[in-house]
């Protein structure tokens, strides 16, 4: 039987806090290179996140995954993890590691991916604001 | 009488805590929006002005101007700060965006040039929480 590869998304959002700051560096030097986005008392995003998974359809089910397994994980996963939380002083992920778009990114994507069959390619999208959006990843 | 709107955005930190409450309280209340340690939006402010249009100009008013009023007076000041912390308009009160919107509106009114009225204003949270407000 033919095999039909096909992606498959689900969109979720989380709310959050942070800075952009090198710890080893002055508040001055932080404000030169990171701007506002290193104010010290931090500032906040609606994070919108899509993930894509890309698979085989599978000729049962009609499915490539079950969608709401996927919201779970993501939920369980990510929003559940990252919502309402300060991610420089919350979260253990970003406790050595500084919580831009891009770092963001790929801490999801690794979050998601170790609940995945391994079968499935995962694709992360992620938008601090609407203008601003990152993926991992890349092409 | 023609009404014309701008948008701007800002994105802030905040927390929803009353300073009078225990902490348990605060989480019961407000719920993860208590967390101390704060938590933040991409704001969207909409600014509805109204007035007759100029003859000559045909504009109610100038909406790049609208838009310098709005940077200088709200969005400079809000922008990438702390609303609880950093914001003097909102020291003292919970910062719910039934407060803040109503903050704003005092900033702009006495900015918007005569005979241009401020109409409303509308502030997004999230895409699905907004508040609205007319001055009433």
């Amino acid at each position: 039987m033919e095999e039909h590869r096909v992606s498959v998304y689900r969109k979720e959002h989380f709310n959050a806090a942070h800075r952009i700051y090198v710890k080893d560096w002055s508040n001055e030097k932080n404000a030169e290179v990171f701007g506002k986005c290193s104010n010290p008392n931090y500032h906040g995003h609606n994070y919108d996140l899509t993930v894509k998974v890309t698979g085989v359809v599978n000729p049962t089910t009609g499915y490539v995954m079950d969608l709401k397994k996927l919201s779970d994980i993501i939920n369980e996963q990510v929003i559940d993890r990252f919502d309402h939380k300060n991610l420089n002083e919350d979260c253990v992920e970003f406790k050595n590691l500084i919580p831009t778009a891009e770092n963001i990114v790929i801490v999801i994507y690794k979050l998601i991916k170790t609940h995945l069959d391994e079968a499935f390619d995962l694709k992360v999208t992620l938008y601090e604001t609407p203008r601003n959006f990152v993926e991992y990843p890349a092409n | 009488m023609v009404y014309i709107t701008r948008v701007e955005h800002f994105n802030a930190a905040h927390k929803l805590y009353n300073e009078h409450w225990s902490k348990e309280k605060n989480e019961e209340i407000f719920g993860k929006c208590a967390n101390e340690m704060w938590h933040g939006h991409n704001f969207e402010l909409y600014v509805t002005i109204k007035g007759i249009p100029d003859t000559e100009t045909g504009f109610v008013y100038d909406a790049k101007k609208l838009s310098g009023i709005i940077k200088e007076h709200i969005t400079d000041v809000l922008d990438h700060k702390n609303l609880n912390v950093e914001v003097a308009f909102m020291k003292g009160k919970l910062c719910t965006i039934e407060n803040l919107i109503q903050g704003i509106w005092q900033q702009l009114v006495p900015n918007i040039p005569s005979p241009v009225l401020l109409h409303s204003l509308k502030l997004y949270e999230t895409d699905r929480i907004f508040a609205e407000y007319f001055g009433e």
